[in-house]
């Protein structure tokens, strides 16, 4: 029992976390918004408290975050820039409260987390990334000693039992697909899949800065539950924080004996994790893509079968888990599957970490139950959105599609997602306002998975690329009825026909706006109208009786379409307007208007 | 992604090569190729396929498949604009617009003086900060016009 005393000896780190502190967040986001200086401005001022370096608190529209705490009193701060600093060094030197940045005594009181449970996120912000003692003393490891007492197979059954259902996209029992591997004979891979390549998704960077150690332990336990002594990381070479973060962490841990050889002095309980750095392919993410893109090749995907759990790395079999999924495990092993199984909804468990971006007021990563309503993720955690009103969300990212205003009611759950032909994908959400043309967002799409595609297989590497082109010809105003049709009959072609999920997945966001926004698709095709005015081809430029004459549009016409005299109202022909609006931003008198 | 600009054309790749001789070490030779000299330039890459005994074909494979490799200089500062959904939604288009015409650039392309080179790329993952840029290692966030400018100006001045 050597190795329970020794984590037993690290609780100490409770001590560090329990007295006061001030911990600013420097993860990616709080760098970015300049948490750095922040940081060096505390260091420098000498305030007599210790000042640690914490991970993303996931409310990354408040960055940088301090949490102050002096006299046994915590005091969370937002937005301590720079320049505010001196101002929040005075407040701590004097012993009040700077109201200015001030945003509340506890996480908890904040609207954003009042709805919020975190499990995957409880570490994030709080403790620092890189102090074992701090993880262990957050019941760090717990997890792994409960998994030690069972038997490998027995771990598969708790992890079936607590309903746990992969974070990654698909959504399969991870119990299951474990069950599947643990049989296998010879060497075995665990990977984890931190390529997150979904544009609007992070919260596997935030994970990996933030908690990592929560993701060794995950994974540790995974290795042992089936079999396995080789574990791969394998993220983005975008992350370089990450991946910092992460190679410090496993070093850590392998000088403390929880990862290499006889792992707590335990026989034959070995487990390795290497990192293997992405390089910036979307198809990556899909699992036969991920291998060949491990073993150093073109990140191309073959085809299933055989599945990874019989033929993966090299040969050997290979189990293929998400950051969530394996961090999550460790959540469920430290405090029994009954316990995790009660959150949740009843056939998704657990809770779903999402990230809110785009049109919204308070952007952030944010963990809540599963089945949370969808409405109050947007509306009571997000603040609704800025400018205008709500007017759909894209869930799970390329692949995914958009959820309308209509629809916000449904549950955060996999088969509620579904249902509306979305799914939670990785998690990203990313609302849009009444600003965006939704045919413009839907072409975004496919100008992304048109340059993701890898090309191997013709549905998709011709497909996305059709799709595209038809999309960008009715922004312009050359679509016709008919392209409507065509939409819906190569998006069929291309989910039915491609190889992988990229291709599968592609025409996700053009059939679900097509189904949800069919009159803004018409208005385009019959009326040559964007009603956003997004569309710059379809906006019509006329001059008002604003005009003074003063001739400073018809130089700037690059095709001499504005005709006039001086000092009398110019006119605009549109033969000859080629709509870039040159012309509404030199006018000085806001004489011309677009519609 | 951070070069010694000084010994930049004068570095032998025999150096970083040492560390790598399995056929399954081509990622992070690549890796690090790019690191240590910005970008994967024919001759490195023969040196490569040389040195671990795989053929240029497969190695020219991998290396334009993925977007990280670089197989063209790149500048002292490389800024990358995000063009993910995030930033898409909060107008990065005007953005990549706007860093064009400040470096007098396109996307993808090199300035005169080897200062700066710009790309566009899918997400860099900074989404609640959107929109957002790379520039080498550091990310930039809740960009407008006007930052970019400030930031660009002072790295020029930085040279």
């Amino acid at each position: 029992m050597k190795f329970i005393t020794q984590i037993a000896d690290m609780r100490t780190g409770r001590s560090e976390l329990d007295n006061d502190r001030i911990t600013v967040g420097v993860g990616t986001c709080g760098l970015s918004a300049g948490a750095g200086k922040t940081l060096k401005l505390l260091k420098d001022a000498n305030l007599g408290i210790f000042i640690d370096e914490v991970g993303c608190v996931g409310m990354c529209y408040a960055e940088p975050v301090v949490m102050v705490k002096q006299d046994g009193q915590l005091s969370i701060y937002t937005k301590v820039t720079e320049d505010k600093a001196e101002k929040l060094i005075d407040a701590i030197r004097n012993k009040y409260v700077c109201t200015e940045m001030f945003a509340g005594h506890a996480l908890e009181e904040l609207d954003y987390y009042k709805k919020q449970k975190r499990l995957l996120m409880q570490n994030s912000g709080i403790i620092n990334p890189l102090n074992l003692n701090q993880y262990i003393a957050s019941s760090g490891y717990s997890g792994l000693l409960n998994a030690l007492k069972m038997t490998p197979s027995e771990v598969i059954e708790e992890v079936k039992a607590s309903g746990l259902r992969g974070r990654g996209g698909a959504g399969f029992s991870t119990g299951v697909k474990w069950s599947l591997i643990a049989p296998k004979q010879g060497r075995k891979y665990l990977i984890c899949n931190g390529d997150e390549g979904d544009p609007g998704a992070f919260m596997n960077r935030v994970t990996m800065e933030s908690d990592p150690f929560r993701l060794i332990e995950g994974m540790t336990i995974a290795g042992y539950a089936i079999g396995s002594h080789d574990g791969i990381i394998y993220t983005r070479a975008e992350y370089p924080l990450a991946i910092e973060t992460l190679e410090k962490a496993i070093k850590i841990a392998e000088e403390h004996n929880l990862l290499g050889k006889n792992i707590l002095g335990i026989d034959g309980f070995d487990f390795d994790i290497t990192i293997v750095k992405g390089s910036g392919a979307f198809v990556c993410g899909e699992e036969t893509a991920l291998m060949n893109s491990v073993m150093g090749h073109r990140g191309n995907p073959t085809f299933k079968p055989p599945y990874p759990a019989d033929k993966g790395i090299n040969g050997c079999p290979t189990n293929i888990n998400n950051v969530s999924t394996l961090s999550l495990v460790t959540n469920i092993m430290s405090m029994s599957a009954k316990e995790f199984a009660l959150i949740g909804s009843e056939k998704s468990k657990g809770t779903a970490m999402l990230c809110l971006t785009g049109k919204i007021r308070r952007t952030g990563v944010v963990e809540i139950p599963m089945g949370t309503p969808l409405k109050e993720v947007i509306f009571d955690i997000g603040g609704g959105v800025i400018e205008g009103t709500f007017k759909a969300v894209q869930a799970g990212g390329p692949a995914g599609g958009c959820i309308s205003a209509k629809e916000i009611d449904i549950p955060v759950d996999y088969d509620s997602f579904n249902s509306v032909g979305a799914i939670i994908g990785s998690g990203g959400l990313v609302a849009i306002n009444d600003h965006a043309c939704i045919v413009d967002f839907a072409k975004f799409f496919m100008s992304f998975t048109k340059s993701e595609s890898c090309g191997k297989c013709t549905p998709c590497r011709e497909g996305t690329t059709r799709l595209y082109e038809i999309l960008d010809r009715i922004t312009k105003g050359m679509g016709t009825r008919k392209d409507m049709e065509l939409l819906k009959l190569l998006s069929g072609y291309v989910n039915e026909n491609s190889l992988c999920g990229l291709g599968q997945m592609a025409p996700n966001p053009v059939m679900s706006t097509i189904r949800k926004f069919p009159e803004e698709y018409l208005a385009h095709i019959d009326r040559k109208e964007c009603p956003t005015g997004s569309c710059k081809n379809l906006l019509k430029y006329n001059i008002t009786d604003k005009c003074v004459g003063c001739g400073n549009c018809v130089k700037h016409c690059p095709v001499h379409a504005i005709t006039g005299r001086l000092k009398e109202i110019h006119v605009i022909n549109h033969d000859l307007c080629v709509r870039c609006g040159a012309c509404y931003e030199t006018c000085a008198f806001e004489a011309i208007e677009r519609k | 992604m951070m070069f010694k600009e000084e010994v930049y054309y004068m570095r032998d790749i025999s150096e970083v090569l040492k560390k790598y001789s399995k056929k399954e070490e081509l990622m992070p030779a690549l890796h690090e190729i790019q690191k240590e000299f910005g970008y994967l330039s024919e001759d490195n890459l023969i040196a490569l396929s040389r040195k671990i005994d795989v053929p240029l074909t497969q190695i020219s494979g991998v290396a334009t498949f993925y977007n990280w490799f670089k197989l063209k200089p790149i500048g002292k500062y490389h800024v990358s604009i995000c063009r993910g959904t995030a930033c898409h939604v909060n107008n990065s288009e005007q953005l990549q617009k706007f860093l064009e015409k400040k470096l007098k650039i396109n996307a993808g392309e090199l300035t005169e003086d080897k200062l700066f080179s710009l790309e566009c790329v899918n997400c860099i993952g900074a989404c609640a900060k959107a929109p957002a840029m790379m520039i080498n290692e550091t990310v930039y966030g809740e960009l407008t016009e006007e930052k970019i400018d400030r930031i660009i100006e002072d790295l020029k001045g930085r040279k």
